[in-house]
């Protein structure tokens, strides 16, 4: 592991090292160049998706590595090469936030819409690191980036229906552009009953409502800077989880953030962004609507972040350096109060999340060095000091129950490391590149108490004494293109040391009762996970296209045991057709059968399944804009199928229709 | 000039000086923290009774006692004081564990003790409380009916073991419960007959905590209750894992192992026979 390291550094620094070499032939391409930095960038153009209104969770999981747990048919969680939020860094434009929920009811994509969104950032494992520290790679949902333009005033309206769980939605966006003032409004509704499985089979506690507005405004005041800020509010109630015991009545966040842009011109520093930020989240509980349960129980959470990032881009030569030094400061709290059912008796209380503090500030380094035409060394470096603290005594004491040396605070020093060499021909790319990382446990994993996990069926109790989580990655990845056919080839390998996981403790009686027992968070020696993935696509003229992808996973741990979560083969396969104002696709998703499970985590086998979906749009302009329609069939064969990703296997959706309508008005 | 200065000092300094002792005088409140119970009046004594709550509760109670000289209105330093508490029954009468009276630690003028009343009528009638006392080789005997009320737990337990011996059982700590590990802290006592109750020494005391109100869930790494020869008293670590109700279900064991009172608690057996409550 230290030769690794080593040897990354020593390609860290040869780069840097080469920063001094003057050699002015070579033109910078930034566009290229950002399309090799990150795995994925796609605009998020709604109006190229297959639904303009689709969710934040939909657009991500057609993403190639990234795949959504769900548990209800709201607020799915993003994991990406098989690896969930404790091991990711999911930001919202640079801002750190966090979930207020002890069972990860609430993933960060769930408090933004589409709406409030430029774009997504995918980095696979140390390449998303420039917001925060990682295993399994990062994702920031991009705010749209402050205008100028003169444009004037534009406005949108979306709506959208969808059979299958008579679902509603509607959006409204307003924008005023100025020369050197900018405002710009939107907001989004969605409604939905529960949803029906394949064969008309009505999945209870699948509904939920939710709103979502934004307010974004700038002064540009000189030509090289300007300011602006962003305040995202948004609600969800009656949000439904058919794969938990309980639902939740609100989930609710406001995101504000106030950003400054210097954009010099003729230097080498091309542009330094600044921004403050802050964030608050209130997530309840409920078991209300649930007509049988064993216990009534409260369960609110709440998480505050407050925090900062400087990013700059400075391009010299045939380097292009990206600096990010960044910091937050979160609180995280959650507690559960039970009501006995026999009255006499008192009400039983505890906190889940003891208050817990989180203060973290680092620096990220990157350099892109483009030292010949075709050939891209790309190197980062993150270093962070993250300090955990539990504020409430009684959650020291809670804690030494189980443990034997609780300290109230611990410390760490974190490191991320990667370099990558990328080579980029007309019809022909590679790249490679080693990455190590180190992240500090989760809140859940380090100071949860007693949290339930309906998955495993156990209770979970934190251990605050884990170690820093570490991996070691290499990935490769290969395109080749001939003619009309293009094949390509992704592949990660994480090899983790000191992976944290819930072991059983016997003789230990669960809280929740029913439950199998406890199991407190501890750590493999290593486990390793592998994914691979083979894309290839076919463009038989110029409208008919096709494109069909397949993949392959594996996570073992040390012990011989499989991991959790692990997507089985899965292949896809699309067939497309394209006219400026028409297109229309037809859809083959499936998986194969999941045998390699984990029983040990609750899992059990996943049957194979096959789903066909049918996409089709079309564009009308007029004088006053242009009008998109987007219509089509989901899962047309009714299918009643559930996915490895899917909590407890609960069924997906069935055969839905949807229409979704947008005016573009300008 | 200089003295026009130092003169008021002079006089702050004083008058600080003197108020510090004045304080001094009135902070001997040795009483501080603790609610009168009842005084009794005897003669030319009055006896103050005092503990946190200021009422006697079935179950243990930490007594802090002053007496007063009603001629000189000052406390009493160097009394030496018993006691006996008694319960009236309609058909017999009993008195109740108890610990002898000494001096409390670090104080001039209060004296301490405990008293466990194992049961009581409900409306806090039956007992009375005896006190001699002796002052300056004078002794003196005082008896005053006293309240005691039910304590809302099974905080004590009264109990016939296989041995044939009747038992009490008394919970002392934790007096303030929290989700933690608490050192629990009990008095066991044997009744020898009705007016005497020995401490039992080197028993065990197996100890299992219940939630019955959340399927009877346990929580880890508790101890069972063991005999201290420095206090008399038997202690364990109590893990709370959570506030609401908490049944402490109890075997107890003689110094053989024989087990004298008590089940383990099982999926078909829910709770021990003895067992002492607990709630915060
Ligand atoms: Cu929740
Ligand atoms: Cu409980």
């Amino acid at each position: 592991m230290k030769t690794l390291i080593t040897v990354i550094l020593c390609l860290l620094l040869s780069s840097l090292g080469f920063a001094q070499d003057n050699n002015k032939e070579t033109k910078k391409d930034t566009t290229k160049l950002e399309e090799v930095l990150v795995l994925s960038r796609r605009k998020l153009s709604n109006h190229r998706q297959e639904k303009t209104l689709s969710s934040i969770d939909d657009y991500l999981e057609k993403s190639n590595k990234v795949t959504m747990i769900k548990r209800g048919n709201y607020a799915w969680e993003p994991t990406i090469n098989n690896m969930t939020s404790e091991r990711l860094v999911v930001t919202i434009d640079g801002m750190q936030i966090f979930g207020a929920c002890t069972d990860k009811m609430d993933p960060i994509t769930s408090y933004v819409d589409v709406s409030n969104l430029e774009k997504v950032t995918i980095g696979s494992g140390q390449e998303g690191t420039e917001n925060g520290h990682s295993i399994g790679g990062g994702i920031d949902l991009k705010l749209p980036s402050s205008k100028f333009n003169g444009s004037g005033f534009k406005s949108g309206l979306d709506l959208g229906y969808e059979t299958n769980g008579n679902y509603k939605a509607t959006g409204l966006d307003l924008e005023y552009t100025g020369n050197k003032f900018f405002i710009s409004a939107d907001g989004i509704y969605r409604k939905s009953d529960n949803y029906d499985a394949g064969n008309n089979e009505e999945i209870l506690y699948s509904q939920f409502e939710k709103y979502n507005i934004s307010l974004k405004t700038g002064y540009k005041f000189s030509e090289t800077q300007s300011i602006d800020a962003n305040v995202i509010y948004d609600k969800a109630t009656d949000v439904g989880y058919p794969a938990l015991p309980m639902d939740v009545s609100l989930a609710e966040a406001l995101i504000a953030s106030l950003t400054h842009n210097y954009k010099p011109e003729d230097k080498a520093l091309k542009s330094l962004e600044t921004k403050l930020y802050f964030n608050t989240i209130t997530h309840i509980m409920d078991d209300t609507k649930r007509p049988v349960v064993a216990i009534r129980m409260d369960m609110p959470g709440w998480s505050d972040t407050y925090g900062f990032y400087s990013k700059a881009d400075v391009v010299q030569n045939k380097h292009h350096f990206t600096f990010n030094f960044n910091g937050f400061y979160n609180k995280s709290l959650a507690e559960m109060t039970m009501f006995s059912n026999n009255p006499s008796e008192p009400d039983m209380f505890m906190y889940t999340w003891p208050d817990i503090r989180t203060l973290y500030s680092g620096i990220f380094i990157k350099d892109d060095f483009h030292f010949s035409a075709h050939e891209t060394l790309a190197s980062s470096i993150r270093l962070g000091y993250h300090k955990n603290k539990i504020a409430k005594e009684v959650g020291v004491q809670s804690l030494e129950i189980f443990h034997d040396n609780v300290q109230d605070q611990n410390n760490r020093f974190l490191v991320s490391l990667s370099s990558a060499y990328q080579l980029k021909k007309e019809n022909y790319n590679l790249s490679f590149g080693l990455g190590y990382g180190e992240r500090a446990p989760s809140v859940s994993e380090g100071y949860g108490f007693f949290l339930f996990d309906s998955f495993d069926n156990y209770d979970y109790i934190g251990n605050p004494n884990l170690k820093d989580e570490k991996a070691l990655e290499a990935n490769f990845s290969f395109k080749q293109k001939f003619n009309d056919f293009e094949i390509g080839l992704e592949s990660s390998y994480f090899h983790i040391m000191d992976y944290i996981i819930g072991e059983i403790a016997p003789d230990v009686s669960s809280m929740t009762i029913g439950a199998n027992g406890v199991r407190v968070y501890t750590a493999l020696d290593h486990a390793s996970i592998f994914n691979t993935y083979v894309n290839s696509s076919y463009k038989i003229s110029e409208r008919f296209a096709i494109n069909g992808t397949v993949g392959y996973n594996y996570g073992k741990g040390n012990d011989g045991e499989n991991l959790p979560l692990i997507k089985p083969f899965s292949y896809f396969a699309e067939f497309n057709y394209n006219t400026p104002k028409f297109n229309a696709a037809l859809q083959l998703d499936g998986n194969g059968n999941q045998s390699n499970y984990s029983s040990k985590y609750g899992e059990n086998e996943t049957a194979d399944y096959a789903i066909l979906n049918l996409n089709l749009g079309n564009v009308f302009h007029n004088k006053l804009g242009k009008t998109v329609l987007k219509y089509g069939v989901e899962n047309i064969l009714d299918t009643k199928y559930s996915t490895y990703a899917d909590w407890n296997n609960f069924p997906r959706q069935g055969r839905n229709f949807y229409l979704n309508l947008s005016f573009v008005l300008q | 000039m200089k003295l026009k200065y130092l003169l008021p000092i002079a006089f702050i300094a004083l008058f600080f000086s003197c108020s510090t002792d004045n304080d001094d005088d009135a902070i001997v409140n040795e009483t501080e923290g603790l609610e009168l119970i009842q005084t009794i009046f005897n003669n030319n004594q009055t006896i103050e009774l005092y503990n946190e709550k200021g009422m006697f509760e079935t179950g243990y109670n930490l007594v802090s006692l002053r007496i007063k000289d009603n001629t000189t209105d000052s406390y009493i330093e160097d009394a030496i004081l018993s006691w006996m508490p008694m319960m009236q029954m309609p058909t017999m009468e009993h008195s109740s564990p108890k610990s002898t009276i000494s001096k409390a630690l670090g104080k001039d003028t209060v004296y301490e003790g405990f008293i466990i009343y194992q049961m009581t009528n409900t409306d806090a009638s039956g007992w009375s409380l005896t006190l001699n006392y002796t002052i300056d080789g004078t002794d003196y005997s005082v008896t005053e009916t006293i309240s005691v009320f039910q304590y809302e737990n099974q905080n004590t337990s009264t109990f016939m073991g296989s041995d044939g011996t009747n038992y009490i059982l008394a919970l002392i700590e934790p007096k303030d419960p929290s989700i933690a590990v608490n050192e629990m802290k009990v008095g066991l006592f044997k009744m020898e007959n009705m007016m005497t109750f020995p401490v039992v020494e080197d028993y065990t005391i197996a100890l299992d905590p219940r939630m019955p109100g959340m399927g009877n869930h346990t929580s880890p790494n508790n101890t069972d209750l063991t005999y201290n020869n420095a206090d008399n008293f038997y202690y364990a670590d109590l893990s709370l894992t959570m506030t609401g109700y908490w049944k402490l279900n109890l075997k107890l064991m003689n110094a053989n192992d024989d087990v004298l009172k008590g089940e383990d608690v099982t999926d078909e057996n829910e709770a021990s026979s003895l067992y002492l409550e607990l709630e915060f």
